[in-house]
């Protein structure tokens, strides 16, 4: 149990990483990967079953949810219209894409194909317990991207982004085109996410229309899980904070579907609790800026540890 | 040499409220140039540096840079030859990102690729640059620059600005958002690059003190027309006495003329 949890945290982070690119480091609401996800296992999926090799059927992936980004940023760019209006509608043509992708089918099934994991499992992986081996191939991919991303982000074109981010005056006048870091940032930010809906086609062993349904939500709120646990602007802790937080999330929804019955929970509340998440989430953070409820929270503190001190 | 060749700006062109804010605009801005520009809110300063800069294109006439016309061109584009500091010490600067790394993206202008150019020699170079500024900014590469006082900040943003010897330096009323100790250190170091690098700027500023002290050449500017330019001995030895009775002079005039042409 325990181990799923966490290889459905590394998945879905790898998504998260994308989610973190756009909303937090380039301020690019956008809402494409809810097809890119589905975009990446398509590809994956019908990739592999047409005998292309995994690996490659990968990177055709990445570069698939690559070039959607691209278009949802210079739908922006040209149009002038809000990123997130760019980014439904690309999410929207990419529901047709993907069918097509999938051969006109709206699911796919892997089951008695190789994949990357049916591969490692029958070599490497077959050392250790299906699951546990599963952890550790997930942890070094997991990783591996995010140590890619951190050190892209201290190259000069990273940071440039990063500055776009917050301010864009300040790229302009470096002679720097914004349109042009839109259009690689969001790009990038998609390539991760059909790269996690790759890995969770051959996870969970089908590619399916419709698997990126709300994705782009569960992916924030992965973000502002991690957020919670810990304060830095260090690139290297900003993005380990983020697979911490789709970790963390994935563990609170594994309790909500097992436990919930309890309290008369079903598995489609999930996506009400991921709401609720997010608006406390913002709703806590919004409410520790304000100066008022900083002063009260101090002076809750004190009044406690008066009260402690003269008992 | 710089140029605005009968530049129109006009806002809302067609309705209602259509605003003609630069008027039939002419000006040849020299090389070595260090040009002070005043007049009241509204006379038209920031929009003329916006059609400058390139992010207004104007609704007619052209604007030269070295004998080419650079109208067509995108704020980006001009950005390699024109810097720009404005009012807000926010704009100039990533606030959640540490000085170096601030550095690093504005120490060279134009698109950046995937090097990692921030090693041992760039820091002794940034350092060495910060320096100039006497803040003690040396001292503080790591910190983010959200840290910093609004002084510091547009000190160092002015302090990036210059290394890229800009063709032309835009300043905005770069000193009034500072209280005023920090706000003449920013003008003396603007005033010292400005001689170092022998830059070509224009300064827009509030205070006509400041505006005769400094530079060489001095521009009035209303209701969108440069209705005075005064530079060498004259403007030497202007005051701040005969600069407004001068407004109110050529005001009064501009005034009869309307009223002559409405009779
Ligand atoms: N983007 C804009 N759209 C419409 N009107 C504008 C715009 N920018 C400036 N203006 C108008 O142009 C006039 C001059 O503004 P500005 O150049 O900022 O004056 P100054 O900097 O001299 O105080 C003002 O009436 C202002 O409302
Ligand atoms: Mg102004």
């Amino acid at each position: 149990m325990l181990e799923g949890i966490l290889v459905e945290g590394l998945i879905y982070g790898i998504m998260a990483l994308g989610v973190f690119i756009t909303f937090r480091i380039l301020d690019f609401p956008d809402l494409s990967v809810d097809g890119t996800f589905p975009m990446g296992a398509a590809i994956m999926a019908s990739g592999i079953t047409s005998g292309l090799p995994p690996m490659v059927a990968l990177l055709i992936a990445f570069i698939g949810g690559y070039i959607a980004g691209m278009v949802t940023a210079i739908i922006h760019n040209r149009l002038k219209v809000p990123s997130l209006l760019a980014g439904i509608l690309t999410m929207t043509m990419l529901w047709s894409v993907n069918i097509r992708i999938l051969g006109n089918k709206a699911n796919l099934p892997l089951l008695r194909v190789e994949t990357m994991l049916s591969r490692y499992l029958d070599g490497w992986g077959s050392l250790l317990p299906r699951e546990w081996s599963l952890l550790v191939y997930f942890l070094i991919v997991a990783l591996l991207i995010k140590f890619l991303l951190d050190y892209f982000f201290k190259t000069d074109l990273g940071l440039t982004m990063g500055a776009m981010g917050q301010n864009e005056q300040m790229i302009i006048a470096q002679g720097i085109n914004p349109r042009t870091l839109k259009i690689l940032g969001v790009g990038l930010s998609n390539g991760l996410v059909a790269t996690s809906g790759a890995f969770a086609a051959q996870y969970q062993g089908f590619a399916d229309v419709n698997l990126g349904q709300g994705i782009v939500v569960t992916g924030l709120a992965m973000v502002m899980m991690g957020e919670f646990l810990l304060k830095s602007n260090k690139i290297g802790w900003l993005t380990l904070r983020v697979i911490i937080g789709a970790i963390l999330y994935k563990a609170i929804m594994y309790f909500g579907r097992f436990y919930g019955y309890y309290i008369n929970l079903t598995p489609n509340d999930l996506r009400l609790i991921t709401g609720l998440l997010i608006i406390g989430a913002l709703a806590f953070t919004k409410l520790k800026g304000s100066p008022k409820w900083k002063g009260k929270l101090s002076s809750t503190f004190k009044s406690f540890s008066k009260t402690g001190g003269t008992q | 040499m710089i140029g605005l060749n009968d530049i129109e700006m006009v806002f809302g062109q067609g309705t209602s409220d259509e605003n003609h804010v630069l008027n039939n605009l002419s000006l040849k801005i020299n090389k070595g140039d260090f040009i002070t520009i005043i007049g009241s809110n509204g006379a038209g300063k920031s929009t003329l540096f916006n059609v400058i800069s390139g992010k207004y294109s104007p609704s007619f006439g052209q604007v030269f840079f070295n004998g080419a016309d650079v109208t067509p061109f995108a704020e980006y584009k001009r950005a390699k030859w024109v810097g720009r500091i404005f009012q807000d010490p926010l704009l100039g600067t990533a606030g959640n990102m540490s000085l170096e790394h601030n550095m690093v993206i504005t120490h060279k202008k134009g698109f950046k690729g995937l090097r990692v150019s921030l090693n041992r020699e760039n820091r002794e170079f940034f350092k060495k640059e910060l320096v100039q500024l006497d803040m003690n900014l040396e001292n503080r590469l790591k910190d983010n620059v959200g840290n910093l006082s609004g002084g510091q900040r547009q000190a160092l943003t002015l302090l990036m600005t210059v290394l890229s010897r800009p063709e032309l330096l835009l300043l905005d009323e770069h000193t009034a958002a500072l209280d005023p100790k920090n706000a003449s250190k920013v003008l003396e170091l603007t005033d010292k690059f400005i001689s170092q690098y022998k830059l070509t700027a224009m300064m827009v500023t509030h205070n006509m003190q400041q505006a005769i002290d400094y530079g060489n050449r001095l521009l009035m500017l209303d209701g969108g027309e440069v209705i005075f330019d005064v530079s060498g001995e004259m403007k030497k030895n202007l005051t701040v006495e005969a600069l407004v009775k001068k407004f109110h002079e050529i005001r009064k005039t501009s005034f009869k003329s309307d009223e002559a042409l409405l009779t």
